[in-house]
């Protein structure tokens, strides 16, 4: 982990500032979609029905784009909060290698099977991050793999989503 | 007392054994947290009845307050946010090798906590469920808008960033089939999303992920403490404690408030120590291994760890993400939180306060007996538990409803609770918006309705003014604080 240790120091990536700006935009975008949506629902009132099914909803997008103005105007006013750093690049770096391979994992499961793509998931986290003999890994991820097994596919009966491989073996 | 009767049959005490050995586990391993361990967890429980399944959450809950405290006080990583409060004074006590006195002192008090919490429950319940019976939809509607109100006005941090996350937790709330009409609602078309968002995703990816990202990004050195807790040295501690009852006093009564009103138990804990620390004839030495400041964290987190169950069952309204979790989890089981389950569900209800009482007695029991077995299992090296725990976290997210676009989801959320995270954008605001979306959009629609989009409805009666007004003042509150800062500092004293 001795690599791992500093990552709060070096360069810096990007500022608190610059996400906050982001963010603020991300969520202005989102409270678009509500309110263009509401309004096609009917934003109004009807008659017998009451309030439309858009009505809520458009109230809500409303408040999210004043409080993210608000969040905007603030953050692009403070330059203070451009000294802070959101986060630095050996850190980002280290996000991505623990981000990456859970989204190769989360997309990989539904095609693999939730056990064998947890297997190599676990075996790969500890041999990389953790610097363990890979057989080492692979055991630990083979042994959580079967302990999940047998808890939900025997003990507990709740279905998981199951590969060619547990196919092989009969399940 | 039938509710006893209940939980003492030996399936139930073994399920109440397991939960708080699990909760203590999830309370200690970093990234996993109350929340999303009783999220994770809640898809097992379908299986079995409602009260014992709702007995073993709630001990798993239980067990993580008490499971924070020792990763904290050993290591100084406080394994949940509400027991960062307990590093300031605790990490130190540990490091002079009071470790045992610092632990004896954490277990004690969260215990003593819980327990007022608890009996405040027993008595306050049947009154305030008897009393919400006479509510209709405008003073269910005010009573949402009072608990998102106290958000905003005692929420540290930005009160935009706190409304912007509240708003982002309805607009996914309002996703899917509008319940009145019928009409889909943002869906855009995708099958996947005509049943909307569910929250147990979103908890399992904001709060699950998204802390080990942000625990991998901050590298982990584990700088650890040994700890054995004997006899001996518990029943010294022991000695000294009650000379601290005024600071255990008031930390009961922070608790006790943040819990009901949906402060939580993370800004209790803080105030109480800040409170400890003013008040203490010692205050100056906190920070530097004051058992004071181990005693007020630990029993005002527990306090309004328990006390956020009161408003849950006889109003619906959580007071904690947790809490939030363990409403979801009667929604399932076809229970309906709020006064009715008083009438209808008795055993229930008194099964789970039952559960309480005897759930915190063996927490105790457990965490002074097994300390050094779950500093153990922090030894394992974090390279190790964080893949495991992201795999437990897919399994969680998947038994849902057997659906991959939940996993799917789940990491869009991690991702979203990473940023939020670091912006300090608060994340309990969004959940329980998520939530509780569903119910205060309806018991809105439903008042408008009897008014005819009259919104002066919300000010016809005494009572619902009443709940409203205190709303609006919490809503405004950060206004009111600023004002009369201004005024005070205008004209020198």
């Amino acid at each position: 982990m001795s690599e791992h240790e500093n990552s709060s120091a070096g360069p810096r990536l990007v500022s608190n500032r610059t996400m906050d700006i982001v963010v603020a935009l991300v969520l202005l975008a989102v409270a678009a979609v509500v309110i263009v949506d509401s309004l096609r629902l009917g934003a109004g009132w009807r008659p017998i029905e009451g309030p439309a099914a858009g009505y809520f909803p458009f109230y809500i997008g409303l408040l999210l784009t004043i409080s993210s103005v608000v969040t905007l105007v603030r953050a692009f006013l403070d330059r203070a909060g451009g000294e802070k750093t959101f986060v630095t690049k050996p850190a980002f770096r280290l996000v991505l290698a623990v981000l990456v391979p859970l989204v190769v994992y989360i997309v990989v499961l539904g095609f693999i099977g939730i056990y064998v793509a947890s297997a190599i998931y676990i075996a790969l986290f500890m041999w990389y991050f953790g610097k363990y003999p890979i057989l080492r890994g692979a055991t630990i991820g083979v042994a959580v793999s079967v302990a999940l097994f047998l808890m939900f596919e025997v003990w507990f009966l709740v279905p998981l989503p199951k590969g060619p491989f547990e196919e092989f073996l009969g399940y | 007392m039938g509710g006893f009767a209940v939980v003492l049959n030996p399936f139930n005490l073994l399920l109440m054994l397991i939960g708080i050995l699990l909760g203590v586990i999830i309370g200690v391993l970093p990234g996993l947290g109350g929340a999303n361990g009783v999220a994770i967890l809640l898809p097992l429980t379908f299986t079995m009845p409602p009260t014992s399944a709702i007995i073993m959450l709630s001990c798993i809950y239980w067990g993580a307050l008490f499971g924070g405290a020792i990763t904290s006080i050993l290591f100084n990583i406080p394994g949940e946010p509400w027991s960062v409060a307990t590093t300031f004074d605790g990490h130190p006590m540990a490091k002079q090798g009071r470790a045992d006195e610092a632990l004896t002192a954490a277990f004690t008090s969260s215990f003593v906590g819980a327990l007022v919490a608890v009996i405040l429950i027993t008595f306050l319940a049947p009154l305030v469920a008897k009393f919400a019976l006479k509510f209709g939809p405008p003073e269910f509607f005010a009573v949402q808008f009072l608990t998102f109100a106290s958000f905003i006005g005692m929420g540290r941090g930005s009160p935009f960033k706190t409304l912007a996350s509240m708003c982002l937790g309805f607009a996914l709330a309002s996703v899917g089939l509008d319940t009145v009409t019928g009409q889909l609602r943002m869906t855009f078309g995708t099958a996947e999303l005509l049943t909307g968002f569910k929250f147990l995703t979103a908890v399992i990816g904001l709060f699950g992920i998204g802390e080990i990202l942000a625990s991998m990004e901050s590298g982990l050195a584990f700088a650890g403490t040994q700890a054995k807790l004997n006899m001996k040295a518990v029943l010294q501690t022991w000695k000294k404690l009650p000379q601290y009852w005024a600071t255990s006093l008031r930390s009961c009564l922070i608790g006790c408030w943040m819990g009901i009103t949906p402060g939580g138990a993370t800004p209790a804990s803080f105030m109480s120590y800040g409170l400890a620390k003013r008040f203490s004839k010692r205050g100056d030495n906190f920070g530097k291994g004051e058992i004071e400041g181990v005693i007020a964290p630990e029993t005002a987190a527990h306090a309004a760890g328990t006390s956020a169950l009161l408003p849950m069952i006889t109003l619906g309204i959580p007071g904690s993400p947790t809490a939030a979790v363990l409403l979801g989890g009667l929604l399932i089981w076809g229970l309906q939180p709020g006064p009715l389950l008083f009438i209808e569900q008795k055993d229930f209800v008194w099964g789970l306060i039952a559960s309480m009482y005897l759930g915190n007695i063996a927490g105790l029991v457990i965490v002074l007996t097994c300390v050094p077995l779950f500093a153990a299992i922090l030894r394992v090296p974090f390279s190790a538990i964080a893949p495991a725990i992201m795999v437990i976290c897919a399994v969680g997210a998947y038994t849902i409803n057997n659906a991959m676009f939940d996993v799917w989801m789940m990491g869009m959320f991690g991702i979203i609770g990473y940023v939020f995270n670091k912006l300090s954008y608060p994340l309990p605001p969004l959940v329980l918006a998520l939530v509780l979306g569903d119910m205060a959009e309806s018991s809105f629609r439903q008042s408008m309705l009897m008014s005819q989009g009259d919104l002066s409805i919300f000010w016809a009666n005494g009572l619902v003014g009443t709940i409203f007004g205190l709303g609006m003042i919490l809503l405004f509150w950060p206004v009111i604080q600023w004002v009369i800062s201004k005024a005070l500092t205008a004209k020198p004293a």
